[in-house]
């Protein structure tokens, strides 16, 4: 399935990246701690998150996340958004929890 | 391929907005030279986690990449506190990060545990009051 599919089924804002939502993703993984993010989102996964600081997009990057879902309404900084833009990371954000999301997208056969 | 191609980068001090930026640029050069996506997997989390420590932990310093077509060398020299106890230090769970960082997401004392399984071999040498050095070795297997 393509992030904009996600984003629209998810009722997601994009904060970064909507140009890119075209892209597909494939598996899930959530989580606020960022070494352990580092290790466990794969290729293409969804990285679900209330993380809101610029280290998200360095995590989201090395590991090739295909999109991060900032949830529970949290707001990510602005040099975030920046950083997101530049480096080419889709950050989605809505009210929606983190379960939720989760069931959301397995519904949706991640 | 790029048999001993030596890249050098400098890691400031208590920078976050810029931690990751050397694993980035590393990252992308060896895409660039078709490196497969395993060996860029590891470079990349064993490299962040040691960049991110040199920013929390340890006042900056510099980091050395050695790249050939068998393994990758990484090499961070930090002018920090030294680590007292490493094996401590090396165990998942571990860590001293405070409150200021934790908030940020660091803390979790995964980031030496990362370091140890992403690459094939790690050496630390350390000392009180002067800093640290770790040096990952990853192999290229063809
Ligand atoms: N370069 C360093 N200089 C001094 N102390 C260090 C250095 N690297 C690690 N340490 C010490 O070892 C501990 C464990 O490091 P590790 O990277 O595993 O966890 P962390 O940095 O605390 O949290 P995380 O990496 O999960 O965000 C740190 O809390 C710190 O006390
Ligand atoms: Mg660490």
């Amino acid at each position: 399935m393509t992030v904009s599919e996600i984003a629209k089924k998810l009722n997601l804002a994009y904060y970064a990246g909507e140009n890119l939502s075209g892209k597909n993703a494939k598996g899930c993984y959530i989580g606020d701690l960022l070494s352990l993010a580092m290790s466990r989102v794969m290729a293409d996964n969804v990285w679900i998150t209330i993380q809101t600081n610029i280290n998200v997009v360095a995590v989201a990057s090395l590991a090739e996340a295909s999109c991060v879902i900032v949830a529970d309404g949290c707001v990510p900084d602005d040099t975030t958004i920046e950083k997101a833009k530049e480096q080419g990371i889709i950050l989605l954000g809505g009210e929606i929890s983190a379960f939720d999301a989760a069931v959301a997208l397995s519904e949706m056969g991640i | 391929m790029a048999d001993g191609m030596k890249l050098q980068f400098v890691v400031d001090d208590g920078d976050f907005t810029r931690a990751g930026e050397t694993s980035s640029k590393v990252k992308k050069t060896l895409t660039q030279l078709g490196f497969s996506p395993e060996v860029i997997r590891k470079v990349a989390i064993a490299m962040y986690e040691g960049e991110i420590n040199m920013v929390i932990h340890a006042n900056g310093g510099t980091i050395d990449v050695e790249i050939s077509s068998e393994k990758i060398l990484i090499i961070m020299q930090d002018r920090g506190p030294g680590i007292a106890d490493i094996e401590r230090a090396m165990q998942a769970g571990f860590s001293t990060a405070d409150s200021k960082v934790r908030e940020l997401g660091f803390g979790a004392g995964m980031g030496l545990p990362n370091m140890k399984k992403y690459s094939d071999e790690m050496e630390i040498t350390t000392e009180i009051g002067k800093g640290t050095c770790v040096k990952l070795t990853i192999n290229v297997k063809g």
